[in-house]
Order: structure tokens, then C-alpha cells, then sequence
């Protein structure tokens, strides 16, 4: 789907626009867009809001209503991600046979990779905790409970799903007082996710590294895994390739033992022994003639090669 | 030793004045300190998970385990001190998260930048206004102070000498600078096309406003001969024509490419060629074909099998001798064309039309 544009723009700030929708090495943090799909409940308006408010600064909540199945044609968000340079989006629908269904997904090159339909069973809002919430942007942590985000492989993706969704952007440094929002993602085999955001309270330990403790912030949801598009292993290893500019170098020939030392290998070229300069003697030593000799059949040879 | 066991006593009872940040887990729970992440694999307690007024604390407790000892592996890295601000730099994220575009592909160089990085040739920054003695004044290097400029300046033109004393210089002008504008699009176009590695048609011979010069004649005039079906080689030759040569031709005639011949060798080379060429003609052995060679000698088996067949007696007793209407009626239908045919025998079975 990506286009080399062959039109050149006409205006300067067109021309930035379309440089700036061109691919990058290094990406920024992944924009997101929710959308409203045919009839949505209240349920499923306010946890799409609420979603929105956990990851708002890098996404962008569109009110209006579509007429749209995206299992069956996507086109419009791949449209709508296009055109919003989004590469996630959440959609939330509801109808008798699904009710309050929420579709989180990610697209790849504006074409869809994955998306996972969820069932929003129990929800409760984060206006219903009524406490002190995080600031805005902060870097959540991401706790994974069960073993059923390994075994099964909906699940499995839908755990990097949920990542790429809330890991915000990769850094290189955090602030300790900065660690104060904690999400919480539990699932079963039965494939119930228990989804839950708390707020992160260090407390004295007597040492350096703090106790903690929880407490609820909201929203806490109840999803039921429901219908799933994952992306095929080729494009989702082809959508996973990082770029030779960000791959770490690696040396060669260079190796550490058991004990630490660095060990280096290098490789020398044949010995030339006929060259090898031997014990200088007195009596091996060569006379004017002979050095004059030399020195024609050199010359000779030289005429010779180059003719 | 009073003194110790006071102090190890009173540490003691500080500690108790505190909560642990120790966790037991039965299995080792995996982080990702980079993206700040924790997964833990250890079963889930199912019976008070399904309970709706023991799920919250539950899943809380075991949140809180997890996080402390996500913080716990947070807190042992090296921290800095940034502006009144205590921060630990996070080692590089393990989890591999899908890009949200492909990765760029370098962008295709042009004929010129080829070109230009084949000779070494380096862009000269030039700046961005000149002065203009004439005007008195800066000019820029381009846009529409820059046309003001030119427009100034050339408020007359003057026809040259060898030119048509009519001829409107500015119209000229102008026409040279469409022409430009066009080449240069056109070859931006072309860019694209090498890049995308489309063929494009070989648009001919350059058509410039003025008069085509004469090697330019004389390469239309060849490739206009050779445009026929035989490839112009029935073509009369006009008296003193010149075979056309140069760039071009060969492109455009098809057949006609031009084969480069090789320098004449040294006796050296030329020793060591033959030499190399009878090495090989000595040194070589016959080539095997394996499957020729296997369908030879299935060949030969089958043969074998058959003069055995034939040469072998028939069995005694077994076997009826026929007679002459010897009607044999079998469920196989006779199909001709298969041996030799016996005209004196006559064919078994119904006759079949």
C-alpha cells in the first residue's frame, strides 16, 4: 500500500507533509484512533474513552458513528489510519449477538496486521474510583499474569497487541518518582482478561529500593476474547524487521573465555619462506657482478611484463 | 558483645516495623526492565478468580507482587542525577514490537548523483544571494526577486550579429527556458522509471528548435534506412553516403550491437592462453550423464528380460494349444498398433467398430 509519489507536491508545507509521512528508522510513539462502530453502547463509549484517557497524549477520540463491520471490510479504518497517521485503533460496537464488542488492533503500512475482538462483560468506569488519578503520559508498567498469554496464541498476540497499545514509547531513561502507574492484564484459559490500572504508592522500607503498594485507579474491565484476525507470520515478520541503522554492530573475531578475558582471533596471511631473511654470512654475500647481474634480469623481467 | 546484639536487635525491630519487599514465586517471574515489563507464568489461583467479591483483591495482591518485583530489578540500575531528579538509565527493550511503516529502503541514486559519485564529484554550496554590479544590489539565487531582478536587467536585448535581425530575443528566451524546464522534468521522469526499473521506449533523435546538425541528419537518415522489415538491407546507397556512427545508432538498429574487440595479447598471454587451452582438452574427462546413463541401462535389463522370455520353452502340459478358431474372449479390449500384426490370424473377439 505505500506509494511512491510520483506527483512532486507543489507546495513546501505539502512537500514537509508527505516527508513526514515517509518511513523512518527510528519510530516515534505509535498514534492511536477510537472509533465508534454501528449503535455503540454507553458501555462501550465510555471504556473506549476511558482507554483513550490512559493513553492520551499520542491518540485521538472520533465521536461519530460509522456504519461499518471492520471483520468484514476495514477499509475504512485503513482509511481513517491513513489519513490520522494512526497505526493502532480500538472500535466499539454493539448488537445483540456481540454485545458490547470492542476491536482493538494495529495496522502495518495502512493495511491491517492484527485485530482481536473483545467482549466488555464488567466494566466500571475510572470516574467510579473516586481517588487520585496519574499524570497524563507516563510510562505504565505492564504486568502479565497466568500462563495462558504463552500458551495460547491469540493470546500471545494479543499480549503484544496490548504492549504495543500502552508501552507508550521505547526510552532510554526513566524517573524513579516517575513509576507510578502499574497495568495489570490477567488471563485464563477460558479466555477471560481481567483487566485492571492501579496507581503505584512506594512506601518506606528500611532500604533502598521501596516497598510497594496498590491502589485501584480504574478503569477495571472484564474482556472476553472474542473473534481474531492475527497477521500472517510473513507479515508480521516483515512488519517486525529492524532497520540496519538501529542493529547493534557486532564484532568479529572477538570473544571472552570463562574468566572474562577478552580474546581476539587474527588471521595472517602464508609466510613467504624463499623471502624469509636468514643468518646473514659473510661468504653468501653477493659481489658487484652478481648485484649487476640481478639488477638486469629485474629490468628484463619488468620489460617484459609490461610489453 | 552487648553492643552487637543491641544493634542487631534494634535493626531487627526496625525491620519488623516495615513490610518486606522480598516475593516468593514458585516460578521465576520474566522481565522486560526495558519496556517495563513483567510476565509471570505461575498458575492462577481459578476458584477465587471466578468468585466476583474476591477477583479485585486477589488480582490486586498478585499485581502488587509482580510490580514490586519489577521495581525491585528497576531499582538496581545504575541511577543519575538529572536536574534535582533521581533517573535510572533502562537497558535496551527484549520484546520485539511490529513497526508501524516498512523499513526505508535507500533511495535509488539518480543518473547524475551515479555519476557524480563514480567521479567524485562533490554539491558546491552556493549563496544564496550574489551581488549584482549592474543593479547595484543583492540578488538572490532564485525566485521571484530574482525574476525581478533578470527583468530589470533585461529591458533590452540585443540581436546578435549572425542572427535574423527579426527575431525576438525574449520570445527565444523564454523558449530556452520551457525547453530546459521540460528536459529537466523529463529526466526526472526518467529517474524514476530506472529507479522502479521500467523500460521505456528510446524516444529517437533529439528535436531542437533550430537546425539539426549534421551528424544528427546522418543518424536519422541510417536508422530511417534500417527501419524496414529486413532491416535496410535490401537499401540502395545513395553516392557518397557515409555509414552513421556514434552514440545512438546501435541502440536504435536492432542487430546491430557493437561488439568490443579484444586487445591484441602478449606473446606471454597469448602463450599462456594455449597452453591453458590444451591443459583443458588433456585434463578432460568424460562427463557422466546420470540419467541418460540409468535409462541405458534399464534399457538393457528390459531387453535381456525379453530375449529370455523368448528363447525360454513354454511349459509343458500347462498350456492348450489352440486351434485354428480358437475363440479366446477376454475382458481386455485388443489394441492394435502394439507388435507386429499377423495377417493370417484372425482377430479374437466381436468386431469392434
Amino acid at each position: 500500500m505505500f506509494r511512491v509519489f510520483t506527483r512532486k507536491p507543489t507546495t513546501r508545507k505539502g512537500k514537509k507533509v508527505l516527508l513526514s509521512k515517509e518511513p523512518k528508522p527510528v519510530e516515534g510513539p505509535k498514534q492511536c484512533i477510537f472509533l465508534q462502530g454501528r449503535n455503540p453502547s454507553d458501555k462501550t463509549r465510555k471504556l473506549l474513552k476511558d482507554v483513550y484517557e490512559l493513553k492520551k497524549p499520542d491518540a485521538a477520540f472520533l465521536s461519530r458513528k460509522n456504519d461499518f463491520v471492520p471483520f468484514e471490510d476495514a477499509s475504512l479504518i485503513e482509511k481513517m489510519c491513513y489519513k490520522k497517521e494512526a497505526a493502532l485503533f480500538g472500535v466499539g460496537s454493539h448488537s445483540k449477538k456481540r454485545p458490547h464488542n470492542i476491536i482493538l488492533g494495529r495496522t502495518f503500512n495502512y493495511g491491517i496486521l492484527d485485530m482481536i475482538e473483545l467482549g466488555a462483560d464488567k466494566f466500571k468506569a475510572m470516574s467510579e474510583f473516586h481517588n487520585m488519578k496519574v499524570l497524563a503520559g507516563l510510562k505504565p508498567c505492564l504486568i502479565f499474569n497466568g500462563p495462558a498469554w504463552d500458551l495460547n496464541q491469540d493470546l500471545k498476540r494479543l499480549k503484544s497487541l496490548f504492549i504495543d497499545f500502552f508501552h507508550r514509547e521505547k526510552v532510554e531513561s526513566i524517573r524513579l518518582q516517575g513509576l507510578e502507574h502499574a497495568l495489570s492484564f490477567t488471563a485464563t484459559e477460558n479466555g477471560s482478561i481481567y483487566f485492571r490500572s492501579y496507581r503505584i504508592l512506594l512506601k518506606k522500607s528500611g532500604q533502598r529500593t521501596p516497598r510497594v503498594e496498590l491502589e485501584e485507579i480504574g478503569p477495571s474491565i472484564d474482556f472476553k476474547l472474542r473473534r481474531t484476525k492475527l497477521a500472517s507470520d510473513d507479515l508480521y515478520k516483515e512488519s517486525c524487521k529492524i532497520p540496519r541503522e538501529v542493529k547493534p554492530l557486532t564484532k568479529k573475531n572477538i570473544s571472552k573465555d570463562a574468566f572474562g578475558t577478552k580474546l581476539g582471533r587474527i588471521h595472517i596471511g602464508k609466510q613467504d619462506i624463499p623471502r624469509l631473511q636468514t643468518r646473514k654470512m659473510k661468504g653468501l654475500k653477493k659481489t658487484p657482478e652478481e648485484k649487476k647481474l640481478m639488477l638486469r634480469k629485474k629490468k628484463l623481467a619488468r620489460k617484459q611484463a609490461t610489453a | 558483645m552487648d553492643i552487637v546484639n543491641e544493634i542487631l536487635e534494634r535493626e531487627q525491630k526496625k525491620a519488623e516495623k516495615y513490610k518486606p519487599i522480598t516475593v516468593e514465586k514458585h516460578l521465576d517471574v520474566e522481565f522486560d526492565v526495558g519496556t517495563l515489563l513483567a510476565s509471570d507464568t505461575n498458575d492462577l489461583d481459578l476458584k477465587v478468580i471466578q468468585r466476583d467479591n474476591e477477583r479485585d483483591k486477589y488480582l490486586e495482591a498478585l499485581t502488587r507482587d509482580n510490580t514490586q518485583l519489577l521495581l525491585n530489578k528497576v531499582w538496581e540500575l545504575p541511577t543519575e542525577r538529572i536536574d534535582e531528579a533521581i533517573v535510572v538509565r533502562l537497558p535496551v527493550p527484549k520484546t520485539l514490537l511490529p513497526r508501524s511503516k516498512p523499513v526505508p529502503k535507500p533511495k535509488p541514486l539518480t543518473k547524475w548523483q551515479e555519476f557524480a559519485k563514480a567521479k567524485g564529484i562533490t554539491k558546491k554550496k552556493k549563496d544564496k544571494a550574489q551581488w549584482d554590479e549592474q543593479l547595484q544590489k543583492w540578488v538572490p539565487l532564485f525566485g521571484f526577486k530574482k525574476a525581478a531582478a533578470e527583468k530589470e536587467k533585461n529591458w533590452l536585448i540585443e540581436v546578435p550579429q549572425n542572427a535574423d535581425p527579426m527575431t525576438d530575443m525574449y520570445e527565444k528566451k523564454a523558449s530556452e527556458k520551457s525547453e530546459k524546464v521540460a528536459k529537466n522534468e523529463l529526466q526526472r521522469l526518467k529517474n524514476i522509471a530506472r529507479a522502479r526499473k521500467v523500460k521505456i521506449p528510446r524516444v529517437g533523435i533529439p528535436v531542437t528548435s533550430d537546425k539539426a546538425s549534421a551528424t544528427q541528419l546522418a543518424t536519422a537518415a541510417v536508422v530511417a534506412k534500417a527501419s524496414t522489415a529486413s532491416l535496410g538491407k535490401f537499401q540502395d546507397k545513395l553516392p557518397k553516403e557515409k555509414e552513421a556512427r556514434g552514440k545512438g545508432i546501435h541502440e536504435l538498429i536492432p542487430g546491430k550491437e557493437r561488439k568490443r574487440k579484444a586487445p591484441i595479447p602478449t606473446p606471454q598471454q597469448e602463450k599462456q592462453n594455449n597452453l591453458n587451452l590444451i591443459d583443458k582438452i588433456l585434463n578432460k574427462r568424460p562427463k557422466i550423464d546420470m540419467e541418460k546413463a540409468v535409462a541405458k541401462h534399464i534399457h538393457t535389463e528390459q531387453i535381456q528380460r525379453s530375449e529370455e522370455k523368448k528363447t525360454a520353452k513354454p511349459s509343458k502340459g500347462k498350456r492348450k494349444t489352440k486351434g485354428v478358431n480358437a475363440t479366446n474372449f477376454t475382458a481386455k479390449k485388443p489394441k492394435a498398433g502394439k507388435g507386429q500384426r499377423n495377417p493370417n490370424k484372425k482377430a479374437t473377439g466381436r468386431k469392434r467398430r
